[in-house]
């Protein structure tokens, strides 16, 4: 269900006068606590606060180039950019050999499709088109909100790949080229295919019924109609109902085909037979002058409903991302290969075992391999979920998929990028998806009993009207199939489901699954990973021990002043102690530190023994771990950083809250043990287990599962893929892993685990909901079905109070939506 | 009663023209993407903000 669309018109304009009071709401561009900084960017004359370099560098760049409109009419803050990633990666891109991978060529003209992470309304895709347009070169850009794509076409000889996702890239957007869309296409196809069908099944149905009223109405009032206009409203019926009926209807009746090939009985087979059934004795009825009934109204609304429930279902489906799309943005498309003393840049698909490259600070490894020399620190969030860089020495393993932090490295590949960790990730989440445990195979399963029984009950029927009164047999079977005819029960679920789905929406909980609140309703275990989950994977300075003179305060101001102008991940961790002091004559060192002069003296921060070399000490201790950053100046060493993750401000209620509601918490993460404990305890966890490998995790997740516990697991990262996908629900972080996104059941949009409880109040009320529905549908069927049987009910009457029982359903779904209060806002 | 003769066929022809138009629309993407498209108004060339000029005086 799409989040709530605002006419823009009607959002209040930023004006001159709320420009002051925003300095405490925080960053203009991505709405971050501004934590002390200072910068300001210039919005059409107006000085607006931003959090850091990144925003403040896309925030003049919009305005400056007079798409400051996107601050007016966006309906969520931007994503912040990260700079950390070199602004000329995007270069590799330019190259003939690279380029071909994505980039389809007619005449004169280049085009892509690229697929836009952080693109999160109309007014993005707006700034997007709005920039590509701009471009020298450019002949059509097309940016698709709902589904984060773009389409964009440019003269080959005046710009290349490399320049457009450049400028994608300068907008604080993260552009992936898709080598590949025909999952897009075939999407689109599908969609496109459903909407026709609705449209006919709608269109067909509403005839039908102008037609079939004033048949009935002469029926009720006891007049005779015209016999020229009856045949006239009957022949028009048949000629409206025949494409309903065969272009409408055709994926029931081929889905229907499909299961009684393979053996069984599906929700489509009773529903073929009742159509096929009322089709043709309509269209006999139609030429015959035997009088009989004619049975279109119920055949098109029958397929009406059904296609409207089918389109529902495509939709929710289409959500979904494909996990080798998911993946294949996982890997850069290009590494530097190193040929006889050369840096070459190639394709990563052509990188073979043996290969020396070159990976330069902030890119993606593009293969698993071995590390040549000296040190390196990266971070392997993406495999492991520790957020935190590891150091890694020469002759190391290096993974596919991880970050490289500060030094340029040369490695020697081990493995193609077909046969890396990443990928065997991946493959191990086919196998756990595959072993799924699927609510709805248990529902189709009793469905199909009902059926059997349904069918039976039909050919009782006949059987028996046709020894007692053969002229009333057709019309009792017919009223006994339609009646019968599950209907209401088909969409008592997806009309509970969707709309709870709208209502979690609009709380900032995307239902990815179809069946995942049906799950959620019944999870009495939630397994948290850590990192990026309860804590929001960035770093902050946990503690400082002051090892001379100088306090804790001023030892914070000086660390801060030194680090502003670094980019390093960890830097950030101090951004937020930042007085506005701003050192000069900083000097980066490529992983080792920063440093520069604070208010006359010179300072260091970053490794030890980097800061032991500026007093001229050679340290002697071996280096820590990279979450230990140490301050020092000519003479001594200052103080000493504990750097750690940052709990979400969510994190510590969740856990009672759960427990309010009979759920017990659990901490599953890769970190060492005292950081979970850490964690645990201030969320209130009691059950936490550290140092769990991907292997691991999934092992303990289906451990629970043998116990009867349902389990739902919230996560981030690619390591928590397969986790995510054999728990009975699983929850995503919005800025987790894509491929993480591909194997939940439901998106934490919001970032705010405070919903998570609300959520599963929300699913239990659905099933709840659902279940009335179901029981009033089973009383209808059930009820009804003897009646019919007895020949007590004419087909029309069945049809009418099929329809009724499906809007009953329907209307008491609606009760799952979230109430409008008065002035339009939402009550809780 | 009879006009009905008449009036029904021509429901039908509208009917059918409808569906024309409908499925011309599916298939030239009118209905792939139904937020984006309300911002095309803001597509064309924003007009440059007039240069500030001091009110005129009252005449």
């Amino acid at each position: 269900m799409s989040a709530r669309t605002v006419d823009p018109l009607l959002l209040p304009h930023r004006s001159a006068e709320t420009a002051p009071e925003s300095a405490n709401q925080g960053c203009f561009h991505c709405g971050e606590p501004l934590l002390g900084s200072r910068l300001v960017a210039q919005i059409d004359g107006r000085s607006e606060p931003v959090c850091c370099q990144g925003c403040l560098a896309v925030a003049e760049l919009i305005a400056g180039a007079g798409l400051s409109d996107y601050y007016r009419f966006r309906e969520r803050v931007a994503e912040r950019p990260t700079l950390t990633e070199q602004q000329d990666a995007w270069s590799a891109y330019s190259l003939p050999d690279v380029a071909a991978q994505f980039v389809r060529s007619s005449g004169e003209c280049d085009s892509a499709t690229f697929a836009i992470d952080g693109l999160r309304c109309s007014a993005c895709s707006w700034l997007v088109d709005q920039s590509l347009a701009r471009l020298d070169g450019v002949r059509e850009a097309s940016t698709n909100a709902s589904t984060g794509r773009a389409h964009v076409s440019w003269d080959r000889d005046r710009l290349d790949l490399g320049a457009v996702l450049r400028a994608i890239a300068r907008l604080g957007y993260r552009p992936h080229p898709l080598g590949d869309d025909n999952l897009v296409q075939a999407q689109q196809r599908e969609r496109r295919n459903a909407l026709k069908r609705l449209l006919v099944s709608g269109f067909g149905m509403m005839q039908v019924m102008m037609f079939a009223i004033a048949i009935y109405a002469a029926q009720i009032a006891g007049e005779r109609m015209q016999p020229e206009l009856l045949a006239l409203f009957r022949g028009v019926s048949l000629l409206v109902a025949t494409p309903v009926m065969f272009y409408a209807g055709a994926p029931i009746f081929r889905s229907a085909w499909a299961s009684v090939r393979a053996g069984g009985v599906g929700m489509d087979v009773p529903v073929s037979a009742a159509l096929l059934l009322a089709y043709s004795a309509s269209v006999w009825n139609t030429f015959s002058d035997s009088g009989g009934e004619i049975y279109f109204d119920s055949v098109t609304m029958f397929i009406f409903f059904l296609t409207l429930a089918r389109f529902v279902q495509m939709s929710l489906r289409h959500r979904t991302t494909e996990v080798s799309d998911a993946l294949a943005r996982q890997l850069p498309a290009c590494a530097h290969r190193v040929v006889d003393g050369e840096i070459v840049d190639a394709p990563t698909s052509d990188l073979r075992p043996s290969d020396v490259i070159l990976v330069r600070p902030g890119e993606v490894i593009p293969a698993d391999g071995e590390l040549l020399q000296g040190d390196a620190s990266v971070n392997e969030a993406l495999l492991t979920g520790e957020s935190l860089p590891v150091r890694r020495r020469a002759g190391e393993q290096l993974t596919a998929g991880s970050v490289n932090i500060d030094a340029p490295i040369y490695m020697r590949v081990s493995a193609t990028a077909a046969a890396s960790g990443l990928r065997r990730i991946a493959a191990m989440l086919q196998r756990a998806q595959a072993h799924k445990p699927a609510l709805a195979r248990a529902a189709d399963a009793a469905a199909a009993r009902f059926l059997r029984y349904v069918l039976l009950g039909a050919g009782l029927t006949a059987a028996i009207w046709l020894a007692v009164d053969p002229t009333r047999a057709f019309e009792a079977t017919l009223a006994v199939l339609v009646v019968a005819c599950p209907c209401a029960f088909a969409i008592a679920m997806p009309a509970a489901l969707s709309a709870s789905a709208a209502h979690l929406a609009r709380k900032g909980v995307l239902i990815v699954q179809p069946d995942a609140l049906e799950s959620l309703a019944g999870v009495d275990r939630v397994v948290f990973d850590k990192t990026g989950t309860l804590t929001r994977g960035e770093v902050s300075v946990q503690r400082c021990i002051p090892l001379a003179e100088l306090d804790e305060a001023q030892c914070m101001r000086i660390a801060a002043a030194l680090e502003r102008a670094s980019e390093h991940p960890l830097a950030r961790a101090f951004a937020s102690l930042s007085s506005g002091e701003i050192a000069d004559d900083v000097h980066t060192f490529a992983g080792a530190g920063v440093e520069g002069v604070v208010a006359g003296r010179r300072y260091r921060i970053g490794s030890p023994r980097f800061v032991a070399e500026l007093r001229g000490a050679a340290s002697a201790e071996a280096e820590l771990a990279a979450t230990v950053v140490a301050l020092g100046d000519e003479q001594r060493e200052l103080a000493r950083f504990e750097l750690r993750d940052t709990l979400r401000e969510s994190a510590p209620g969740v856990a009672s809250a759960l427990r309010e509601r009979g759920v017990v918490s659990e901490i599953l993460s890769g970190d060492s043990s005292e950081a979970v404990a850490a964690i645990a305890s201030r969320c209130g966890v009691t059950r936490q287990f550290a140092r769990r490998d991907p292997t691991e995790k999934l092992s303990h997740v289906q451990a629970l599962q043998a116990e009867g516990r349902r389990v739902a697991m919230i996560g981030d990262g690619v390591n928590d893929a397969p986790v995510l996908a054999a728990a009975d629900v699983s929850i995503a972080m919005a800025r987790g892993a894509g491929l993480a996104h591909a194997s939940a059941d439901m998106v934490l949009v919001g970032e705010n685990l405070a919903v998570l409880p609300e959520a599963i109040d929300v699913a239990r009320r659905t099933l709840r909901v659902a279940r009335q529905n179901m029981i009033w549908a089973a009383v209808y069927n059930f009820g009804s079905l003897p009646l019919a049987a007895l020949g007590f009910i004419p087909p029309w009457v069945a049809a009418l109070g099929m329809s009724l029982s499906s809007i009953a359903v329907v209307l008491n779904a609606t009760r799952l939506l979230p109430r409008r209060t008065v002035n339009g806002g939402v009550a809780p | 009663m009879s006009i009905l003769f008449i009036l029904v066929p021509v429901t039908l022809v509208l009917v059918v023209l409808a569906g024309w138009a409908f499925f011309w629309a599916v298939g030239a993407g009118q209905f792939d993407d139904l937020k984006s498209p309300a911002w095309d108004v803001l597509r064309e060339e924003q007009p440059q903000p007039p240069p500030e000029e001091p009110a005129r005086p009252e005449q």
